[in-house]
C-alpha cells in the first residue's frame, strides 16, 4: 500500500501552470468562497512563471549554444519528450505499461519514409499517416487486451515490438533491411522547408508545446478527471458511468499516435532511417524516461527524456573508459539498474524527490480480487 | 531420407526446442501463480547458469560438480533478487512488477555480458557417441536429457504440490493469501523460495540446453519470452497446460522453421504469441489440461 | 414497477452466495436488503450493477433487461451504487469526486478535451456548478476543495452517497452507509435518505444499523445464507420469529 500511493500524485498536481489565469477566472465565477483562492492564484502565477521561464530558456537555448552535436541532442530528447508524454497517459493514468513504444516510433518513422520517398506522398500527408497508422494497430492490439491485467497489454506490446523490429530488418526493399532507407526530403509546411537543425529545433520546440497543451487540456477536462477515478479506483469508476475498457483504450491509440508523429518527425529530421533505433531496448528506455520523471506530472516526460539522454551519452562517453573496447550495449545495464531502483524505491519518480508525498488516510480499499472481495461482506 | 524420416526428423526438432520452452514456462507458471508475478527475467537465469557452469568445465571442474555450483548459485541469486526488487515492491500494482522483472532482466543480461563477453561458451554433451537413429531420423541424445529434465520437473512439481505439506501450502497461498496467513503461513517466505526454485530450475535448464545451443550472454531474453508463449498457451495456470504449451510451439518452430527465412524464425513465436492474446488470451490449452498447479 | 428481479442465482466454486431471489421494486421506495454476515446482500448489489453475472435469473429496470450489461451501461440506464468498503477517488478533491460522479452528464470526449473544445468549457461549468449544489445540499460545500481521502470517515461515507447521487439516478445502491458513523451522522443520514425518497429517488439499502432500517425503510427483505427468509415491512419483519431467530439469534428482540 506504501508503494501504491507513493505512484498517486498528490491531489491537484494534475494542474499545469499555464492555466492560471483561466483557473482563477474560473474559481471566481463559480461564486463559491473558496478561503484557499489567493493561496491557490498565488501559486499558478508561480507556476506560470516557471513555465515561461523554461520557455525562454529553450527558445534562446541555440542562441547559446553554437554546436550541432548538442543541437541534435536537444531535438532527440523533444522527440522522445513526445513519446513519454503519450506513455505517460498510458503507465500514469490508465496503470498500463507499453514495451511496444520504440516500435509505434519506428512505424510512425518508415511509414513517413516510405511514403515521401517510393510513394511521392507529400511530406505533410506522410507525417499525417505516421500518426494514423500506430494509431489503427494500437486500437487493434488494445481491445482484446485491456479488457484484461496490465501484464496482457504488456505481453503483446512486447511481442509486437520485437516483431516489428524483426519485419524492419527482414522487410527487404520496403524497408531497406538492416541498412535501411535513404533520401527523405525535408519536411515542409507551406512554404517552410525544415532543411536545417535549427529550424527543426524551434519545428520540435512548437510541437512538444502543442502536445503538452493538449494533454493539459486533456487532463483538465471531462475526460481527464475519468482517467485519474480510474487510476483511483476502477469499480467505482464503473459505477459512475464511465467506460473504463474504453478510455484506456483510447490512451493507448493515443499513445501510439504520439510515438508515430516523433517517428515521422524524426524521419524527416534525419532524412534516413535504418531499425537500429526502434529496438526493444528503446521501448524499455521509453519506460525508463516515464518513470523517472514521475508519472502524472506535468514535466515528468521533459525532465525523464532529458535525464535519461543525458546520462546515455555520459555512459557512451564513461563506459569505454572503464571498460576498454565496451560497445553501447554496455549502456543498458545501467538502464536496467536505475529502472529497477526507481520502481522499487521511488515509483512516483525522481519529481518526487521534489515534492514529497503527503501523507494521508487512504479510505479502505478491496484487495486484488476486487469484487470477489466484497462479496465477502454480504 | 524418406518423408516419414523428415518429417519425424522434425518432430524430434520440435520436441527438443519444445522441451527447453516447457522448462521455462514450469519455472514462469509456478512462480506466477504464487507471486502473481510473471518473471520476464526467467531466460537470463538460463544464459546465467550455463555461462557459469561453462566456466566452471573451461576452469577444470567435472560437469556434475559445475552443474551443482551453478544451480546453487542461481537459486542463491534467484533468491536475492526476491527479496531485493520485489518483496519491497510487492503490494505495488501490477504495473510496477512487470516493469522490474523487465529491468532485472535487462540488468542480468548486462551483468552477463560483463563477466563472460559477447564469445559464446559450450559445454560437452552429458553422454558421449554420435546421434541415435529412429527410423532415419537423427536424434541429438543431449534431447533426450532435456527432455528427461522436463519430467523430472513436472514428475517433482507434481509430488511437491501434491504430497507435501509445503506444497500444500503452496496451492494454500496461492488461493487465499488472507487465509494461508491466518494458518501461519507466511507468503513472504513462499515467494522467496518461488524465485529461489526459479533459479535453480532455469539454471538446470541453461545447463541441459548448452550442448545443443551453445551459450551465450544474450540468449535468455528471446528464451525467456518464448517461455511465455508457452506459458500463455498454456493458460498461465496449470503445469501440465505449460507443458504441452512448450512442446506445441516446439514443433510449430521446427515446422515453420522450414517454411521461412531464419530471419523470420523468431518472428513465428511472436506473432503466436500475439495471435493468442488477441484471440484467446485465457490460453489455447488451459482448460484441457485442468488442473491447476 | 422500477425493477423487477426474479430468480437472481449466484454459486461461488459450488456454494450459492445468491439463491432464486426475487423481488419487485416501486418508485420512491426506500427497500432493505438485511441479513447476517455472508447473507449475499453485497453479491446482490454487484449482480444488479453488472459487476458480477448471474448464474440464472433476470434483472428488469423500468422494463429493460439488464442482462449483459456492463456496469457502466448499467450505471447509464440509470443505476449506481456506493461501496461497502469506501471506493472514493481518494487523491481527487471533494469537488472533483461529485463532477466525477457526473460523468454521464458529460459529452466531452478524448479528442474534444485535447482540444479544450469550447462546448467542453459550457459543459464543465455546468457540471461544476451542480456539483457545488449537491454538495451545498449534504453540508459538504465548506470542503469542496479538500483531497476526499483528508475527509473525517463520516464525511466520506456521506461524499459517496452524494457522488452516487451526482448523475442523477433513478435507483441508488446503498452498501452499508451508516458503518462507521456516529449517531449523530447517522440520524443525519437517515433525514437526508427520506428526503431523497421525498423527491422520488429510489433505494435499495444494505444496512446492519437496525434503528436505521427501522426508520427508514418502506419495506425489508431477509436474507440468510443467500435465501429470501422473509420480506414486508418493518412491523411485519420485526413481528416474524422466523427472522429473530435466524438473524438475531433466539434470546434477543428487535430494538
Amino acid at each position: 500500500m506504501r508503494v501504491l500511493e507513493k505512484i498517486r500524485p498528490p491531489a491537484g498536481t494534475a494542474g499545469c501552470p499555464a492555466a492560471c489565469l483561466i483557473k482563477i477566472y474560473k474559481v471566481n465565477s463559480s461564486q463559491i468562497d473558496f478561503n484557499s483562492v489567493v493561496n491557490r492564484s498565488y501559486e499558478d502565477m508561480l507556476k506560470n512563471a516557471v513555465v515561461l521561464t523554461v520557455l525562454i530558456f529553450f527558445l534562446v537555448l541555440p542562441l547559446l549554444i553554437r554546436s550541432n552535436y548538442l543541437l541534435g541532442i536537444l531535438i532527440v530528447t523533444g522527440l522522445y519528450t513526445i513519446i513519454v508524454i503519450g506513455l505517460g497517459i498510458l503507465m500514469g493514468y490508465a496503470g498500463q505499461v507499453s514495451f511496444g513504444q520504440a516500435a509505434f516510433f519506428g512505424l510512425g518513422g518508415y511509414t513517413a519514409a516510405i511514403l515521401s520517398t517510393s510513394c511521392s506522398w507529400p511530406t505533410p500527408a506522410a507525417l499525417l499517416a505516421a500518426m494514423v497508422l500506430p494509431g489503427l494497430v494500437a486500437a487493434l492490439i488494445g481491445r482484446p487486451t485491456l479488457k484484461l491485467k496490465e501484464l496482457y497489454l504488456a505481453l503483446a506490446t512486447l511481442a509486437f515490438g520485437i516483431l516489428v523490429h524483426i519485419l524492419f530488418n527482414e522487410g527487404g526493399e520496403i524497408t531497406g533491411g538492416p541498412s535501411g532507407l535513404m533520401g527523405i526530403p525535408y519536411l515542409s509546411l507551406g512554404g517552410l522547408v525544415f532543411d536545417r537543425d535549427i529550424k527543426f529545433y524551434y519545428l520540435v520546440l512548437a510541437v512538444v508545446l502543442l502536445v503538452s497543451l493538449a494533454v493539459h487540456n486533456l487532463i483538465q477536462s471531462r475526460t481527464g478527471r475519468a482517467l485519474r477515478a480510474i487510476r483511483e479506483s476502477e469499480h467505482a469508476a464503473e459505477a459512475a458511468g464511465m467506460d473504463t475498457v474504453l478510455l484506456k483504450l483510447q490512451a493507448f491509440v493515443f499513445s501510439a499516435v504520439l510515438a508515430g508523429l516523433a517517428g515521422g518527425l524524426y524521419a524527416f529530421y534525419v532524412t534516413f532511417i535504418s531499425p537500429s533505433p526502434f529496438s526493444f531496448h528503446m521501448s524499455v528506455q521509453f519506460v525508463l524516461m516515464a518513470v523517472v520523471g514521475g508519472l502524472g506530472t506535468f514535466w515528468g516526460p521533459l525532465l525523464g527524456s532529458g535525464l535519461v539522454v543525458a546520462l546515455g551519452e555520459a555512459l557512451r562517453w564513461a563506459v569505454p573508459l572503464v571498460i576498454p573496447g565496451a560497445g553501447g550495449e554496455y549502456q543498458i545495464i545501467f538502464f536496467g539498474i536505475i529502472l529497477v531502483l526507481v520502481m522499487v524505491f521511488r515509483p512516483g519518480g525522481l519529481g518526487s524527490l521534489f515534492s514529497p508525498p503527503v501523507h494521508r488516510e487512504r479510505p479502505g480499499r478491496p484487495g486484488e480480487k476486487g469484487v470477489d472481495d466484497s462479496v465477502a461482506g454480504g | 531420407m524418406d518423408l516419414t524420416g523428415q518429417l519425424l526428423q522434425l518432430l524430434f526438432t520440435g520436441f527438443t526446442l519444445g522441451g527447453i520452452y516447457a522448462l521455462i514456462a514450469l519455472a514462469l507458471v509456478t512462480t506466477f501463480n504464487i507471486t502473481g508475478v510473471l518473471n520476464m527475467a526467467q531466460g537470463e537465469f538460463l544464459a546465467l547458469g550455463a555461462l557459469l557452469a561453462a566456466s566452471l568445465c573451461a576452469a577444470g571442474a567435472s560437469l556434475p560438480l559445475a552443474f551443482v555450483i551453478a544451480v546453487a548459485t542461481l537459486a542463491l541469486l534467484g533468491g536475492l533478487l526476491e527479496r531485493s526488487a520485489i518483496h519491497p515492491a510487492r503490494h505495488a500494482p501490477g504495473l510496477i512488477l512487470i516493469i522490474i522483472t523487465i529491468g532485472l532482466s535487462i540488468s542480468l543480461r548486462g551483468l552477463a555480458l560483463l563477466i563472460w563477453g559477447t564469445e559464446p561458451a559450450s559445454l560437452p554433451a552429458f553422454s558421449g557417441g554420435g546421434p541415435l537413429f529412429v527410423m532415419g531420423a537423427a536424434v541429438n541424445p543431449q534431447s533426450l536429457w532435456i527432455l528427461g529434465l522436463v519430467a523430472l520437473a513436472v514428475a517433482g512439481l507434481h509430488a511437491f504440490f501434491e504430497l507435501t505439506y509445503a506444497g500444500k501450502v503452496f496451492r494454500a497461498c496461492e488461493i487465499n493469501r488472507t487465509g494461508a496467513r491466518l494458518v501461519g503461513i507466511n507468503p513472504a517466505a513462499l515467494s522467496f523460495l518461488a524465485f529461489a526454485g526459479s533459479g535453480a530450475l532455469g539454471a538446470a535448464a541453461g545447463i541441459f540446453i548448452a550442448p545443443v545451443t551453445l551459450a551465450t550472454y544474450d540468449m535468455g531474453f528471446l528464451l525467456g519470452v518464448k517461455g511465455c508463449v508457452a506459458a500463455i498457451i498454456g493458460g498461465l495456470n496449470s503445469v501440465g497446460g505449460a507443458v504441452l504449451g512448450g512442446l506445441l510451439l516446439g514443433i510449430l518452430e521446427a515446422f515453420g522453421a522450414g517454411l521461412v527465412s531464419s530471419g523470420l524464425k523468431d518472428a513465428l513465436s511472436l506473432l503466436v504469441l500475439l495471435g493468442v492474446l488477441l484471440g484467446r488470451p485465457e490460453g489455447l490449452i488451459g482448460a484441457v489440461a485442468g488442473r491447476k498447479v | 414497477m422500477l425493477l423487477e428481479v426474479e430468480g437472481l442465482t449466484r454459486h461461488f466454486g459450488g456454494v450459492a452466495a445468491v439463491k432464486e431471489i426475487s423481488f419487485k421494486l416501486k418508485k420512491s421506495e426506500i427497500f432493505a436488503l438485511i441479513g447476517p454476515n455472508g447473507a449475499g446482500k453485497t453479491t446482490v448489489f454487484n449482480l444488479i450493477t453488472g459487476m458480477l453475472a448471474p448464474d440464472a435469473g433476470s434483472l428488469v429496470f423500468e422494463g429493460m433487461s439488464l442482462a449483459g450489461l456492463k456496469p457502466h451501461q448499467i450505471a447509464a440506464a440509470g443505476i449506481t451504487r456506493t461501496f461497502q468498503n469506501l471506493q472514493l477517488f481518494g487523491g481527487m478533491t471533494v469537488l472533483e469526486n461529485i463532477m466525477a460522479g457526473a460523468h454521464l452528464k458529460g459529452r466531452t470526449g478524448f479528442l474534444k478535451a485535447l482540444a479544450a473544445w469550447p462546448g467542453s468549457a459550457r459543459e464543465e461549468k455546468k457540471i461544476r456548478q451542480e456539483a457545488l449544489a449537491l454538495l451545498k445540499e449534504v453540508g459538504l460545500a465548506g470542503l469542496a476543495d479538500l483531497p476526499a481521502a483528508a475527509l473525517p470517515f463520516g464525511r466520506q461515507r456521506l461524499l459517496e452517497v452524494a457522488r452516487a447521487l451526482a448523475s442523477g439516478p433513478r435507483l441508488v445502491l446503498l452498501d452499508e452507509p451508516a458503518a462507521g458513523l456516529n449517531s449523530a451522522e447517522t440520524k443525519e443520514l437517515a433525514d437526508y435518505l427520506k428526503r431523497l425518497r421525498e423527491e422520488g429517488k429510489s433505494m435499495v439499502l444494505v444496512e446492519h444499523d437496525m434503528e436505521t432500517v427501522m426508520e427508514v425503510a418502506d419495506r425489508i427483505m431477509v436474507l440468510n445464507f443467500g435465501e429470501v427468509i422473509a420480506l414486508g415491512t418493518p412491523a411485519e419483519i420485526q413481528a416474524n420469529p422466523e427472522v429473530i431467530k435466524a438473524y438475531l439469534g433466539e434470546d434477543e428482540q428487535v430494538a
